[in-house]
């Protein structure tokens, strides 16, 4: 019955022709190749997110009076709204983490070499993009905790010179974090944000796509002298198979976070009382927030937020062109790039426990 | 050279423009300025003719343009005390006791004169002081009772606003202290003189002096301040009434309020004591040590049935709450939303302390109603709770058949990739 379909459809859309490059592509084996999941896996916590996150907008109504009652009753009295809601935000921190955990290994094997130059850059924006996701979708349930670090989010972009407080304005909406920035946040996070996404997705994968897997260094150098040392999977069905062992794996790590640690909901935001003692920002903004903290009011005569925040915007870029720096001979791989991405590493690490150890 | 001579005339200009400056600054801050003679000589001399200036620029009265000679006549301006201290200036001297009252008078209760300083400052504390203990037993000749300065210091004398003021709410209830806790002071008058001590442990005094709520009742606030009597027996709750609203109307409409003013018995004073009430607490109505009802009932009269039926239903009450809240404290700690139970639980103690208020209608039907309001949303709450956790453990059931179905295709994923690859 079901060949008969397909029978039926490849008649009409010659389906072999769209599936044949997909059973040519190859994937490379090495002792490293686990690394390669990471991807996927992000790419498909994604498809979670755009799923959980379309139930949500069922009942989800945007406005300073509505919002928190919306997901609360989304937690209480919709059948199962509170799996769907947990699910969506545990899977938005997991996704950030894998992201991470993608990019930091891509910097390490030396993915980015030319020719992977754009693919390196398109995903260090889809990660900026989905930082973005997680800065706007922390305001929408209108807790006390969102309302305040978006207080200190988007004061931050304020302190960027000459655009930053018109950036801060444009993003409040006003002056001050209300209802409007909600609406606003709201209308950036799924319209604005999940477009921009899909389509650099799309470059991404192309990219992946038209140039194939990359091999670390060493390997390369030594699949060059000996070419029967090669080894490569069929990526349909033998790598996609194991990629869906691990789409299965994050399954159950979410259901299992979201029944046993439901994402909670916190208090109603007040902007008419004082911010809580020690507010922080999501795990994936501590590192900067706490550099921000550790930078003196003054350095020299410039001002330390905004010789902070210049400085994590110059740091960001440095490491967007990262590949820019990088040899494309394996043999002649850059060490003090390598030794970057542990400083960055370790230093994103222990910022960020830092931060959290912090009063 | 020329350029450096003229750099030289500038410099010298401004030099001189600034000694100037100086001269005319000092004629300008001494002019208007007048000589007070009496605190050249009193601002050396020991207590109780010392006033220093320091001291005297603190006075709300030096403040507004008064001086030593406004209270004691005299001659401020001249040096020479047989002018300054001369009848013929109008020296009064150290004003008596006696006339201090009179002598405050005389400007605070002139409307027209005190409008000039400040259009809300009252102008019947004379009038007050003369109705008042203090006053009444001065006019009899009894010079060892407050006047205005016991009360507002004198040479010091700050508005009751400011914090330092003797005056001000947080000092009260010390300044009335300095004679009535001094036993040999009193001893005379045949009062008590534990008043303060009893008012130190009071809920009065924590919300005042340690909750920091000025509205809190110090002794002026039940006393009355230039008209201080004590209130009469029978006028009570009249005083509490003022703050402790409905439970005045309840009191007012009980059987007790009639058996009360038959019995001559203060009022509200009989259960929860004058100046050392304690925070009320249901073992008031118990009979333990705290308990206030036995004093007067017997045990198994009426009213004792009564006192049991209310005991026992508040006890109910509390005992309710408690035991939601402790259930949805349990389902919170597994992560479960109980917020909506949470707030009603307000209600829930809202209905407790009406129930409580209740009570000074003696009435146990109606303290009841309260009672069983409270409960039945206890009741619903608490069930919230127990909800929540069957809720939570269906979850948990439906973690485990999902990740049993994950692992058997895990498994099976994986059974399928080793034969494929083999």
């Amino acid at each position: 019955m079901i060949s008969a379909i397909i029978r039926w459809l490849d008649e009409r859309l010659h389906l072999d022709g769209l599936i044949a490059p997909l059973r040519h592509k190859t994937v490379p084996t090495h002792r490293l190749s686990y690394w390669y999941f990471f991807g996927g896996i992000t790419l498909f916590l994604f498809v979670v997110q755009v799923i959980t996150g379309v139930l949500l907008l069922l009942y989800y109504r945007a406005g300073a009076n509505e919002a928190f009652e919306s997901v609360q009753y989304i937690m209480t009295q919709v059948r199962f709204g509170w799996l769907i809601r947990s699910i969506h935000s545990w899977s938005a921190n997991l996704m950030i983490l894998t992201a991470f955990a993608h990019m930091f290994s891509v910097a390490f094997l030396k993915a980015y070499r030319k020719p992977r130059e754009l693919t390196w850059v398109s995903g260090m924006l889809l990660l900026f993009l989905v930082m973005g996701f997680g800065f706007s979708g922390y305001l929408l349930p209108w807790n006390t905790l969102a309302f305040f670090a978006t207080k200190v989010g988007t004061s931050m972009v304020g302190e960027v010179p000459i655009i930053g407080r018109p950036m801060m304005i444009f993003l409040r909406g006003g002056e001050q974090v209300t209802g409007a920035t909600l609406t606003r946040f709201f209308g950036f996070h799924v319209t604005v944000l999940p477009g921009l996404v899909l389509i650099l997705i799309a470059i991404h994968l192309f990219l992946v796509q038209r140039q194939g897997m990359s091999v670390p260094p060493e390997t390369e150098e030594e699949w060059v002298r000996n070419p029967s040392a090669r080894r490569e999977m069929k990526f349909f069905p033998n790598f996609l198979l194991r990629e869906l062992m691990a789409w299965y794996v994050a399954i159950g790590v979410l259901g299992a976070l979201a029944a046993i640690f439901p994402w909670n909901l916190g208090v109603k935001a007040d902007p008419f009382v004082s911010a809580p003692a020690g507010i922080k920002p999501e795990w994936y903004f501590l590192f900067m927030f706490q550099t921000l903290k550790l930078i003196p009011s003054k350095v020299w005569l410039i001002d330390g937020e905004v010789l902070g925040v210049l400085g994590c915007g110059l740091a960001g870029l440095l490491w967007l062109l990262l590949p820019f720096f990088e040899s494309e001979q394996p043999s002649h791989t850059k060490k003090w790039i390598t030794g970057l991405t542990i400083f960055v590493l370790v230093y994103v690490i222990g910022m960020s426990v830092y931060g959290f150890l912090a009063k | 050279m020329a350029s450096l001579r003229n750099k030289f005339r500038l410099l010298s200009a401004v030099r001189h423009a600034g000694l100037a400056g100086y001269i005319v600054l000092g004629a300008c801050l001494s002019f208007g300025q007048t000589t007070n003679s009496c605190l050249d000589c009193h601002s050396s001399l020991p207590d109780p003719y010392g006033v220093t200036q320091e001291k005297f620029k603190q006075d709300i009265h030096a403040q507004k343009g008064l001086t030593c000679t406004s209270c004691h006549g005299g001659d401020s301006t001249s040096d020479d005390p047989s002018v300054a201290m001369s009848s013929k200036a109008g020296w009064k001297g150290k004003v008596d006791r006696k006339q201090v009252p009179q002598l405050c008078g005389s400007c605070h209760s002139n409307p027209a004169y005190i409008k000039q300083f400040d259009p809300g400052l009252r102008t019947d504390q004379l009038d007050q002081y003369h109705t008042s203990v203090h006053g009444e037993r001065l006019a009899a000749g009894d010079s060892k009772v407050a006047v205005c300065t016991d009360c507002h210091s004198v040479h010091d004398i700050r508005p009751p606003i400011d914090p330092r003021s003797t005056v001000n709410p947080v000092n009260v209830a010390t300044t009335c202290s300095r004679c009535h806790s001094d036993a040999a002071y009193m001893k005379s008058y045949g009062i008590p003189t534990d008043q303060f001590a009893n008012y130190k442990t009071s809920v009065h005094y924590q919300a005042l002096m340690v909750s920091g709520d000025l509205s809190a009742p110090t002794c002026t606030t039940c006393h009355g301040n230039h008209g201080a009597v004590p209130p009469g027996v029978d006028k009570v709750q009249n005083v509490c009434g003022n703050c402790h609203v409905f439970q005045a109307q309840m009191y007012a409409k009980s059987t007790h309020n009639k058996a009360f003013e038959a019995l001559s018995l203060p009022g509200c004073v009989v259960c929860h004591s004058n100046h050392g009430i304690h925070h009320p607490s249901d073992a008031m109505l118990g009979t333990g040590p705290e308990g206030v009802c036995m004093r007067c009932h017997q045990p198994g009269d009426h009213c004792d049935r009564a006192r049991v039926t209310i005991e026992s239903g508040l006890t109910q009450l509390d005992g309710a709450i408690k035991s939601a809240d402790q259930a949805l404290r349990i389902a919170e700690a597994s992560g479960m939303d109980v917020s909506e139970a949470r707030l009603a639980q307000d209600q829930a103690r809202d209905s407790l302390t009406k129930a409580r208020v209740t009570i000074h209608t003696f009435q146990a039907a109606l303290v009841n109603e309260d009672v069983q309001a409270g409960l039945k949303i206890a009741a619903k709450d608490q069930q919230a709770g127990k909800d929540a956790m069957v809720e939570r453990n269906h979850r948990r059931i439906g973690l485990g058949i999902s990740l049993i179905a994950i692992g058997i295709m895990l498994a099976g994923l994986w059974l399928y990739i080793r034969k494929m690859e083999s």
